[in-house]
């Protein structure tokens, strides 16, 4: 087997400062991998990078193309990492209103992902948003609405439909459930742990909620300073953290 | 199933003054298929660590621990996680779940994230619940709210609705009343009976008497603590 998704000494400066450091790690097919550290800590700089949004100075991001295998996205050509990013990827925002188009309909932004890749029937189109509204539990009835109706749990559900609907194999999340009341970020994790299960998806997964990567991620990339200070299995560095600013930052977590 | 050879275990804590403490050394034993084996010892001798170095969530510093051909010992993630989604179970004391999961589901999940059909994989839990005696009308609640008894019957049902080759059980029994008590026992002798090997701790001795074949004091593996 090919890991989906291999990182080689990825690193990423603004000016003189480091973005993040020397990150490396291979993310094997059906695996969800979180990366958690403080604001500054360069885990949105790392995603940003897998993503092909930030251009890193050195590395390699190598992603198993469904045609021509591993390929380095640093050395595809624009339209090729945008075709990506429309087909076999999916980014999802924090803030829906990054991922979404707040004046086209519900089903809409679900039915522009398709028609990108090539979808022209109407009625398919609409059935296929109409069933993604159902998934992430949208009453079908919205769907001529606009998303600047809906509630902000409503708009991440949303945005994470406008995002599958193509079937990616790769997803990822910069704090899904960030800016949402627990009660709502409990229904989406419940929600994102069932697609993720079910389509059999790969997810990178940026947040500062341990909570969140315990119930979501396999595995976890700690970072500090924009250097990785400790990866592994969830529950073994949640449980056994090994570096000082790891068990910092278990060790400071509220007990409700 | 599982064999464990020059096990040890050092926690450093960089926070409390950089505190080493040595919690086990040389952890050695072997649980063969269709066997159950008793970790025993003192409250803090390390019965629950050693458990939770098999079951991967901490790491093992020195020594081998294998499960079922498998060295879990500085694995890469993915082996770990290989393991566990069809060899390797564990029913912990607590039960952590997403908070609005109906109990059904969460009992279910396990064969869910096998690729069983829903239909089949909800039967099976519908069974396990009834026989571990909570009340159907709970089963599409989520069990953030239901008693300490029920939330660890949950847990059982959860642990047991798979039948892993390699099973660990840390307190089945503890806060059960007699009645499921004998349930829990019985769904660990079924479990032998099939072939599972199966290390558990149990603070009931007649629990412990009932199914287990073996004793290992985990005493043994406990470094003398240094005094402050």
């Amino acid at each position: 087997m090919t890991p989906l998704l291999q990182v080689e000494n990825l690193s990423k400066h603004y000016g003189a400062h480091l973005g993040c450091g020397d990150v490396s790690f291979a993310l094997w097919p059906g695996e969800v991998m979180g990366i958690v550290g403080e604001s500054g800590s360069g885990k949105s700089t790392l995603l940003n990078c897998l993503a092909g949004h930030l251009r890193p100075d050195a590395g390699r991001v190598l992603f198993d193309t469904r045609e021509d295998g591993p390929r380095d996205i640093l050395g595809m050509t624009e339209a090729e990492r945008r075709w990506l990013a429309r087909t076999d990827w999916a980014f999802v925002h924090q803030n829906p209103r990054d991922g979404l188009r707040m004046n086209v309909s519900a089903g809409g932004n679900v039915g522009e992902r398709l028609m990108a890749v090539g979808a022209r029937h109407y009625g398919d189109i609409r059935a296929q948003a109409s069933d993604w509204l159902e998934r992430v539990e949208i009453d079908v009835g919205r769907l001529d609405d606009r998303p600047r109706a809906f509630s902000g749990g409503m708009q991440q559900r949303l945005q994470i439909a406008r995002n599958l609907v193509t079937g990616p194999r790769l997803v990822f999340m910069d704090e899904p459930t960030g800016g949402l009341d627990v009660s709502v970020q409990a229904r989406l994790l419940d929600l994102l742990r069932g697609l993720v299960r079910r389509l059999g998806l790969s997810a990178v997964i940026v947040t500062h909620d341990l909570a969140v990567v315990r119930l979501l991620a396999d595995r976890l990339m700690v970072m500090k300073d924009g250097r990785v200070v400790e990866q592994g299995l969830t529950d073994q560095v949640l449980d056994d953290p090994q570096h000082a600013y790891t068990q910092l930052l278990v060790s400071s977590v509220l007990q409700v | 199933m599982i064999e464990i050879a020059g096990v040890g275990k050092r926690f450093v804590l960089h926070n409390q003054g950089g505190v080493a403490l040595s919690v086990m050394e040389g952890a050695a034993l072997r649980v063969d298929p269709g066997e159950c084996v008793a970790l025993t010892g003192a409250s803090g001798a390390g019965k629950s660590t050693l458990m939770r170095m098999i079951w991967g969530n901490y790491r093992c510093d020195t020594g081998s621990i294998r499960v079922a051909g498998v060295e879990l010992c500085r694995a890469e993630p993915r082996a770990v996680l290989d393991l566990r989604r069809g060899t390797l179970g564990y029913v912990s004391q607590f039960l952590r779940v997403i908070p609005r999961v109906p109990t059904l589901r969460i009992v279910a999940e396990p064969l869910l994230a096998q690729g069983m059909d829903e239909d089949a994989a909800l039967a099976r839990a519908r069974a396990l619940l009834t026989r571990l005696n909570i009340p159907a009308p709970l089963w599409s609640l989520s069990p953030t709210t239901f008693s300490g008894g029920e939330q660890q019957r949950v847990n059982i049902a959860r642990g047991f609705i798979q039948d892993w080759p390699v099973m660990l059980l840390d307190e089945p029994t503890a806060s059960l009343d007699a009645a499921n008590r004998a349930v829990v026992l019985e769904l660990i002798l079924q479990a032998k009976a099939r072939g599972a090997a199966i290390l558990g701790i149990f603070h009931d001795a007649d629990a412990r008497a009932a199914v287990c074949d073996r004793e290992v004091d985990v005493t043994g593996f406990t470094p003398a603590m240094v005094s402050a």
